[in-house]
């Protein structure tokens, strides 16, 4: 899928997310560009996805800004149900890279002809090393440290944060005499 | 050395290194609509955990409400009904101020919430939707996150952040006649690439921005997301606290010395500088499936990716303007506020859609915003031109399924995604500006605003 651009409108379409939850998104993952009719549900042979070599798969190759658009976390839930582990691109769009890391997918941003040459081929990645592998070849990639160890150890980012509570409490205490027409719900709030 | 207005907001937010190495931001403001965060509601009450300061937690009923008048909580998409009533349970149960369907001050999200003072200068202000960097028109730093961004920063107050780095982007001189705040972006887009924002926080400065009201500001900041950028903002001035000054939830007095702190100091240096020429500006009209696919209104189409072309139906170097249109549409949280209404009514005054034009909509951004119109007699001058006059929401800027426009129809829009499908399968999309969409719709095909405009002039 070494387009673009590729929009969360298209990873998943908004008529696709059709609960509240996130779950039974898989269905509708690329809708536009999988099925010749969405709502037959006829499948277009010539899509990636679609070919018996990749169904499986748990690696997509993509090309610049992936997952730009709408910030919905459902073009997340929807790789992540279909069983995407890793992305790997150029470069992703920010809300989607973040929704990623919280959602236990690996985005992995490499240079375009190390892309190319990854694309189709059986690949490793190892997350401790920072490596992308495919026979023979090695390719090098760069992920932030927290990124790295939440997704390694499957921390969940609000029971992390909440081990600093007391830091934000004395933060909002000061705050509150700094800037008091921030807080809306009156002294106790 | 001289700060930044990110920098000073950045700082000042900032609660505390973690030990990986990010920071974990103060949030002062998260609002939720019911397409992304009832998501983020449903799945707090699930692990247990409880808003920390409910006040200034914010919902609406925006994405996905049915527009047509005498609405409830039906909707057109298949399904839709259950996302209102799940979203506004888990609002009363979680205790936050909802804006409900038929709520008076009801409107999209990032219309409504400057309408009401919730976003002021120097805050943080988060909501799980792209276009959340609309409110950076404020000064404020506003940015869309998604939907297990919005419980983390619901539950513990805060986000873990790294830091983006700066860039400042000035339009010099003088906007020319018939070029609008939506005109800037589209070039500013057009001249650097959709991925020309990545990473970075936009400050938008020059005397072309401080020039533009309160609403051609938030036009501008609303597609610093197209820019790929992480959000942009504009310095707070005269006209920022003018605007806010009165609203609901906006403090009585401004603490000026505070605010006054609220800019870029004159020796703070950005990571990046781009500098645009204002007075060359031009009515700009996408032709492409990305926002970076901009040219003039009088340009021809360039050559770009075979699949852009044959989705479009467009052939490069033919001319965009002549071309025929099946739908016009005017909304969105980038262009369907009052002004946006006025100057897209003075257009279309006494005059009529053409025949081709199947289906014409003009969505208001707020039900605040429709009264005024109303007020005003926009309506009136939208009915008789042939434009169908909705209740307030996001309508057809996204196809959510239900209501949508004919198969494969060249619609000419106001709104900021020009993406395959974004406006429904197979929907080729143009966005412009009202004026552009008004003068479009009357031509029936893409059509160059001034012309029009000048003749309005020379009438009056
Ligand atoms: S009007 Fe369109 S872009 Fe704005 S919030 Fe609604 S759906 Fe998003």
């Amino acid at each position: 899928m070494l387009r673009d651009n590729v929009d969360t409108d298209t990873i998943i379409p908004s008529r696709e997310m059709r609960s509240t939850g996130r779950d039974g998104l898989a269905d509708g993952l690329f809708a536009p560009w999988r099925y010749i009719d969405a709502d037959g549900r006829i499948e277009d042979p010539d899509f990636v996805l679609n070919c018996a070599a990749y169904r499986d798969t748990s690696i997509l190759a993509a090309g610049a800004n992936f997952g730009c658009g709408s910030s919905r976390e459902h073009a997340v839930w929807a790789l992540a149900e279909w069983g995407i582990r890793a992305i790997i691109a150029e470069g992703f769009a920010p809300i989607f890279h973040a929704n990623c890391i919280r959602n236990f997918i690996l985005p992995v941003t490499l240079k375009r002809a190390a892309i190319e040459a990854l694309a189709g081929e059986e690949v490793t990645i190892d997350l401790a090393a920072q490596e992308a592998r495919s026979a023979g070849k090695t390719h090098a990639f760069e992920i932030e440290r927290e990124a790295k160890q939440m997704l390694a150890q499957g921390l969940d980012a609000i029971d992390l944060t909440l081990t600093q509570a007391p830091e934000i409490e004395g933060w909002t205490a000061r705050d509150r005499s700094a800037r008091p027409w921030v807080y809306l719900g009156g002294a106790s709030a | 050395m001289g700060k930044t207005l990110f920098e000073k907001i950045w700082e000042e937010h900032a609660v505390a290194e973690t030990p990986g190495g990010s920071t974990l931001i103060a949030i002062d403001r998260v609002f939720l609509h019911e397409r992304t965060g009832a998501a983020a509601l449903k799945r707090m009450a699930e692990m247990g955990r409880t808003v920390r300061d409910p006040s200034r937690v914010f919902a609406v009923m925006d994405h996905i409400v049915d527009t047509r008048p005498g609405r409830s909580d039906g909707t057109l998409m298949a399904g839709g009904e259950g996302f209102i009533t799940e979203t506004r349970a888990a609002c009363q149960a979680a205790g936050i101020t909802l804006f409900d369907v038929n709520d008076r001050d009801q409107g999209i999200v990032h219309v409504i919430s400057p309408e009401q003072g919730i976003v002021l200068p120097g805050l943080t202000l988060v909501a799980p939707d792209s276009h959340t960097c609309t409110q950076g028109a404020f000064g404020a730093l506003a940015w869309g996150i998604g939907s297990s961004e919005a419980e983390h920063a619901m539950v513990t107050g805060t986000l873990r952040m790294s830091r983006p780095q700066t860039m400042r982007v000035r339009f010099e001189g003088e906007l020319p006649f018939g070029a609008t705040a939506k005109d800037m972006i589209l070039v500013l887009i057009a001249a650097h690439g959709a991925g020309g924002g990545a990473g970075h926080v936009v400050e938008f400065a020059g005397d072309a921005v401080t020039s533009l009201d309160m609403e051609g500001r938030m036009t501008l900041c609303n597609m610093a997301t197209e820019f790929s950028a992480t959000s942009g903002l504009i310095a707070p001035d005269g006209k920022t606290f003018a605007y806010l000054s009165g609203r609901a939830y906006a403090p009585d007095s401004f603490d000026d010395r505070h605010w006054q702190s609220l800019k870029s100091d004159e020796d703070a240096t950005f990571d990046q500088e781009i500098v645009i020429d204002a007075s060359a500006i031009a009515p700009m009209v996408s032709w492409g499936t990305s926002p970076e696919h901009t040219i003039p209104v009088d340009g021809a189409v360039p050559h770009g990716p075979d699949s852009v072309h044959d989705y479009i139906g467009l052939p490069a170097e033919a001319p965009l303007a002549g071309t025929p249109i099946d739908a016009a549409f005017i909304g969105s949280c980038t262009n369907s506020r009052i002004s946006d209404l006025r100057r897209a009514a003075g257009i279309l005054k006494g005059k009529r859609i053409a025949p081709s034009v199947k289906k014409a909509l003009v969505v208001p951004g707020s039900l605040a915003v429709k009264r005024q119109a109303e007020a005003e007699g926009l309506d009136a001058i939208f009915a008789a031109a042939g434009f169908e006059w909705r209740m307030s929401g996001c309508s057809l800027c996204f196809y959510a399924g239900g209501e949508g426009f004919p198969a494969g129809s060249r619609v000419i829009s106001s709104t900021n995604r020009n993406f395959e499908g974004r406006q429904g399968p197979g929907i080729r999309t143009h966005i412009a500006s009202p004026e552009t969409v008004a003068a479009s719709a009357i031509a029936g095909a893409i059509a160059d605003p001034r012309e029009l405009m000048r003749e309005r002039e020379a009438a009056a």
